[in-house]
């Protein structure tokens, strides 16, 4: 008698097997159908990766260094931000990692420019009409929510395991703060200034170039350091389905009580992440000096 | 240098609300603002507007906060589309243009300058200023060459480099300025352009534009809330309230014969020796059997004429126009009912 309150009233096992059964037979045959063409489209990525790796890989590891301490420099002008990165690169090298290093490196820069080639248009296309946003945010919430692993399944069927796969999962996974950001960004500028250029005559590309863009550089620098940093967290799940990198080791380690092992690769990553996030803020800092000298 | 253009406003009205166009038949049957808010939640923003702008001349329009001047003179540019009316500006109707012709519209034939300066924070006064000229797509050097001879016209000479945070309010406002006129578009369109001033940098400010005006002779709208700096400036002003223009005329008009009792409440603190000039009080020179001696120009101020007569205690003064005719006379007595405001008869 009281049992039809304590179990909840569920679909007959039978018919949720056909439901289950009916939707994977589906997607197999659209795998099946669909399969070649879907690779075929994604395989400038393959390109792009593989162009990464081999440059990052075949460069002598001096010039590495010597770049990284440019690009530190460059962006922060700040003598401990550029000893800090060396340093940590240094010392992943000595400690034996400097190849996996570099190719998780190439794996996150890829994510990120795809990211920003990707989430810069969309997140300017939310900001600009109420309906885009209206559709492109519920899917955005999706994205940042469904456990990584279940659109890892779709990802392997479509594509196999290898780089590509793991650069659409890690572009997922990383893409929504791009997009997020953006929007926000846009959004917040002030409507006087915008005002101003409409009275200007400013066309919707002026408009969009000469200030909502630079005025929401600030933010959307913050979208792009965001972007890193959670392509760097997919790293270690990436290399679940075949990513090479300092993820493939940790995967090793969990599987068999390496504990060292796990912990100097799981250093490298949080190094590395340090290492991008200073730089990228320091860059997004400089890019609005005119704001430091503010006048009172 | 553009000839200056002038500007006709016809009929105009703006209502704020869902449905807008539904509500104009009854505006303009004489609903007031107060009943359409009550009866239908919509807001009467400008009502039956008409005002002529003569080419070359310096309009003000004036009102508390609320009384619709903002939407007003934002109707001229379009950058708020009107619910009826026209602005005819070179025989051209600003309401009925295509977004391309508003476009080049905007970028020749008008500029502004905002109450909040409207600058662009990340770009140098240099590049603010020439930033109607690069959207106009004037090559880099010829417009840094235009934006540099404003930014020295205004006053702001070695601080091109510096961006608008760095310089006070007054600067950013000469930044504004300046990048108005570089587009050296026959219009100028000011929204309480001095309003965020404080008083002195104001009154500094209205000389640069009386300035100014004298050598470009540009047809210019400034909106403002203060009655001295309207009476200072204006060659005519336009009082609006509730969204209704209820006077326009000179400043010699509104301070000798305002409409009703509100524009009397508002004109009566005003310093009326300075405002008021000789030639708008006298009175015709065939009343009198002999013209007085001494004599002042038509355009001097009731405070200068008094000051003079008071000084070489005389009852009158023979009122001359610039070329050295006699125009009429004005008697002591006149002058000084004129300064007090009293309607007393004067010269019995």
């Amino acid at each position: 008698m009281t049992s039809w309150l304590t179990s909840f009233p569920q679909l007959s096992d039978s018919l949720l097997r056909a439901l289950q059964r009916s939707i994977d037979n589906g997607f197999r045959s659209f795998t099946r159908s669909y399969g070649d063409l879907i690779e075929g489209f994604f395989s400038p990525l393959q390109t792009l990766l593989i162009w990464f790796e081999r440059l990052l890989l075949g460069t002598p590891w001096p010039v590495i260094l010597l770049v990284v301490a440019g690009l530190a420099w460059g962006a922060s002008r700040s003598l401990r931000v550029v000893i800090g990165s060396v340093l940590t690169l240094v010392l992943i090298g000595l400690f034996g990692m400097w190849a996996d290093t570099m190719k998780t490196i190439s794996m996150v820069l890829a994510a990120t420019l795809l990211s920003i080639a990707i989430g810069l248009p969309l997140g300017v296309l939310m900001a600009r009409s109420a309906r885009v946003q209206r559709v492109v945010s519920p899917i955005l919430d999706i994205m940042q929510t469904m456990p990584s692993f279940v659109y890892l399944i779709p990802v392997v069927m479509l594509l196999g395991i290898g780089r590509v796969p793991g650069l659409i999962a890690v572009v997922i996974y990383a893409l929504p703060p791009m997009i997020r950001l953006t929007n926000l960004g846009i959004r917040q500028v002030d409507p006087e200034v915008l005002e101003a250029t409409d009275a200007f005559g400013s066309s919707a590309w002026q408009k969009l170039v000469k200030a909502q863009l630079p005025l929401a550089l600030p933010t959307i620098m913050a979208g792009i350091n965001q972007t890193i940093m959670m392509a760097l967290a997919m790293v270690v799940i990436a290399s679940m389905i075949g990513v090479q990198g300092l993820g493939q080791p940790v995967l090793r380690a969990i599987s068999n009580q390496y504990f060292t092992l796990g912990l100097f690769n799981g250093f490298a990553i949080v190094g590395i992440a340090i290492l991008f996030d200073r730089i990228s803020q320091a860059w997004g800092k400089r890019l609005q000096k005119h704001r430091e000298a503010s006048h009172d | 240098m553009t000839d200056p253009i002038g500007i006709e406003i016809r009929n105009l009205y703006k209502i704020f609300g869902a449905n807008p166009q539904a509500h104009v038949a009854a505006v303009r049957a004489g609903m007031t603002k107060a009943e359409l808010q009550a009866r239908h939640g919509h807001v009467l923003g400008l009502s039956d507007i008409n005002i002529q702008i003569a080419p070359g001349s310096i309009q003000v329009i004036m009102g508390l906060s609320g009384s619709g001047k903002s939407t007003l003179i934002r109707h001229i540019n379009r950058l708020i589309e009107p619910t009826a009316g026209e602005i005819v500006i070179e025989g051209r109707n600003v309401v009925g243009m295509s977004k391309d012709e508003l476009r080049e519209f905007r970028r020749h034939r008008t500029a502004m300058v905002f109450q909040k300066f409207g600058l662009l924070p990340h770009r140098t006064v240099l590049d603010n200023a020439a930033y109607g000229l690069e959207v106009q797509g004037m090559a880099e050097a010829e417009r840094y060459r235009t934006a540099m001879r404003w930014i020295e016209r205004v006053g702001l000479s070695g601080f091109e480099k510096s961006y608008p945070s760095q310089l006070s309010g007054g600067m950013q406002q000469r930044v504004g300025l300046a990048r108005a006129l570089a587009n050296d578009a026959p219009i100028l369109l000011m929204d309480e352009a001095y309003s965020a001033l404080d008083p002195l940098i104001r009154y500094d400010m209205q000389t640069v534009l009386l300035d100014l005006q004298q050598e470009v002779r540009k047809t210019i709208v400034f909106i403002t809330h203060d009655l001295d700096e309207a009476l200072r400036i204006g060659d005519r002003i336009a009082l609006l309230r509730d969204g209704s223009v209820i006077q326009q005329g000179t400043a010699q008009d509104i301070v000798l014969r305002p409409a009703d009792d509100y524009v009397a409440n508002f004109v009566q603190h005003v310093d009326r020796g300075k405002v008021l000039k000789v030639g708008a009080v006298m009175l015709a020179q065939h009343g009198f059997d002999a013209l007085p001696e001494a004599s002042i120009a038509t355009d001097a101020s009731i405070a200068e004429a008094l000051q003079q007569m008071a000084a070489n205690r005389l009852q009158a003064l023979r009122v001359q126009d610039p070329q050295g005719q006699t125009i009429g006379v004005i008697p002591f007595q006149d002058a000084i009912n004129a300064y007090t405001g009293s309607k007393g008869e004067g010269a019995e």
